[in-house]
């Protein structure tokens, strides 16, 4: 079994492939490059140098989200056009599931933690049973007292990681009771390996879909929508005198921009 | 040469195959038009994600409706610019993708190139050079098209382009957007002498547009109208407006026809299927001899045919694409990649 890896929803960007037991090739970068300009040179430099053509693969799978916007649409979009090409199916992955599966084994307690700004963070609780990861709390944004409540109340050892350490420690250490550990740079952070290697339980369970029906699992609406839609006023009509355009309220950071 | 053209830069999710640059094969669009109604204008979150959702199958149906497999398809050409970066980046990620797979070579098209360039497909006699005002909800670009690719550009406008004001002022009247031809269907049943907008002309071998004095006018109207107690009469109001911008479009345009003894003029992107520009153009063409040339109104919305002609073209210069192409939201006409 082949599978084409892709991890680009957080600053890092990660592709590998998967051939039966073997990662045949992983690229990682997270130097602030954009992912739309280093992510498909990046795939083709697996391919190559992994020695199995993109039509040799049994699937695509990417890390389907919670994540970045933009970077979660740039992987999926480029998983569909790949997956496409080749007639082959796409297999979507929780971000935050990927993420913990990076800390394979571990004895206790996995608890990534994703930067989801708003003072939210992208979350889960992991354990494994064998090598199997088990979910114990689904992926979700949540406020960071709630996860670490939540990991003070299973009074369990606990490994954090993600890229919500950088922002989080000093919060983790003032209030998280239970003995934690952080992991190390090599785990950090997102890994299309970690990717791969749970795309092939889901092959192997025929989780997967066609490229078409596939899309980002976001678990934030957005903006526009949580306001929901606004009449025009008054006021918004001499706003709009003065040149100002209230269609949008001040841009949520993880959203697109109305910048043309 | 067969082109898969995609477009994903605002609000329509497009794709089509064209033949040689002007034989239409299919032309797919899925627009989101009905989502962003409710927010009188268009989210960009929200676009892109309907772009992610409907992209595999408008490229599906586009190839499906031309009756081409993908071997025969030569190239794919792809919106990289201007427009709202993420639906931009959903586009462009997923040609480079599907080109990747299917061994296909890549084309960036501008998108503006891409307006001008349906007046290929629905007029095969036209070749350049020609003189081309283009108009649409994000641009207002006047050009003398010298060569297939090659610009010059004579105008631009300084403030909101000309849709832009279009979509505010029918938002302000009650009409939601899209104010394009919400605004065109009332301005036919009212009175565009009613009210003395005012037309913003700029003096000497100046072609640059403004309509955002024109707008505030309109604001500004309403208002004391509100103050008042009077009653707005929306026609009029449509109407009047409507003339006033068309005044401006067509008597910059000429101006710049006179002084480059232009002879063929063309009109491109979405305003240009507004029924009182292209009336007014026509006119004033004919009054000067001039041939006038104007895409069929399915044509001059946000589509991939047009995308795929002005690839056409750019192949026959050679102007391919990497796999590191990107998105280019504030891409320039003229620029290349």
């Amino acid at each position: 079994m082949n599978i084409l890896a892709i991890d680009s929803s957080g600053l890092s960007a990660s592709v590998a492939v998967l051939s039966d037991e073997v990662i045949k090739a992983e690229f990682s970068v997270c130097n602030k490059l954009t992912h739309s300009e280093t992510l498909m040179p990046m795939i083709d430099a697996v391919i190559s140098s992994s020695g199995v053509a993109l039509n040799e693969m049994d699937a695509v799978a990417v890390a389907e989200g919670p994540g970045s916007f933009t970077g979660l649409r740039i992987g999926a979009a480029t998983a569909k056009g790949l997956a496409e090409a080749v007639h082959k199916p796409v297999i979507g992955i929780p971000t935050v599931d990927g993420l913990a599966q990076n800390m394979a084994c571990h004895d206790g307690l996995i608890v990534p933690l994703m930067d989801a700004r708003r003072n939210e963070t992208y979350t889960g609780i992991y354990t494994f049973e064998g090598d199997r990861l088990k979910v114990l709390r689904e992926q979700c944004a949540v406020p960071l007292e709630d996860i670490l409540e939540d990991v003070n109340r299973r009074n369990t050892a606990t490994v954090f990681l993600g890229d919500g350490i950088k922002v989080y420690k000093e919060q983790i250490e003032e209030k998280c009771v239970v003995p934690h550990l952080y992991a190390p740079a090599s785990l950090r952070l997102q890994r299309a390996s970690s990717v791969a290697v749970l795309a092939a339980q889901y092959f192997m369970n025929r989780r997967m879909t066609d490229p078409a029906a596939f899309a980002p699992v976001y678990l934030r609406v957005s903006q526009a929508e949580r306001q929901g839609a606004a009449a025009v006023t008054p006021e918004e009509k001499r706003a709009m005198a003065a040149g100002h355009v209230p269609v949008q309220a001040a841009g949520d950071p993880t959203e697109d921009s109305n910048e043309k | 040469m067969i082109i898969l053209g995609i477009e994903s830069s605002c609000d329509e999710t497009a794709a089509a195959v064209v033949k040689d640059g002007r034989i239409l094969l299919s032309n797919v669009i899925a627009s989101q038009i009905s989502t962003h109604t409710k927010y009188g204008g268009v989210v960009p979150e929200i676009a892109s994600r309907k772009h992610i959702e409907a992209i595999v199958q408008v490229v599906r149906q586009a190839l499906e409706e031309a009756h081409t497999d993908i071997e025969e398809i030569d190239a794919i050409g792809v919106t990289y610019g201007p427009g709202l970066v993420g639906p931009l980046l959903v586009g462009v990620s997923y040609a480079k993708a599907y080109a990747y797979g299917c061994g296909k070579r890549l084309i960036g098209v501008h998108h503006i190139e891409g307006h001008v360039s349906a007046n290929y497909i629905d007029n095969k006699e036209l070749e350049p050079p020609f003189m081309c005002l283009i108009v649409s909800g994000g641009h207002t670009h006047l050009v003398n098209v010298t060569d297939y690719g090659e610009y010059e550009i004579l105008g631009r406008t300084m403030d909101d382009a000309a849709g832009e004001a279009y979509d505010k002022v029918a938002r302000a009247i009650g009409l939601g957007y899209p104010g394009g031809p919400k605004i065109d269907a009332e301005a036919k049943k009212g009175d565009p002498e009613a009210i003395a907008f005012p037309r913003a002309h700029i003096d000497g071998d100046e072609y640059d547009f403004s309509f955002s004095g024109l707008k505030s006018a309109v604001l500004n109207y309403l208002n004391s109208c509100e103050m008042r107690g009077e009653t707005v009469i929306r026609e009029d109001v449509a109407a009047s407006f409507q003339a006033a911008v068309v005044d401006v479009l067509v008597g910059n345009s000429m101006k710049a026809v006179d002084k480059y003894g232009a002879k063929k003029f063309a009109i491109a992107g979405g305003v240009a299927s507004n029924t009182a520009l292209r009336d007014a153009m026509g006119q004033a063409c004919d009054k000067r001899g001039m041939s006038f040339y104007r895409p069929s109104p399915i044509l001059c919305t946000d589509n991939g045919a047009m995308i795929a002609s002005a690839a056409y073209y750019r192949a026959l210069r050679n102007g391919y694409a990497g796999l590191a192409l990107n998105a280019v939201p504030g891409l320039k006409l003229g620029e290349t990649i």
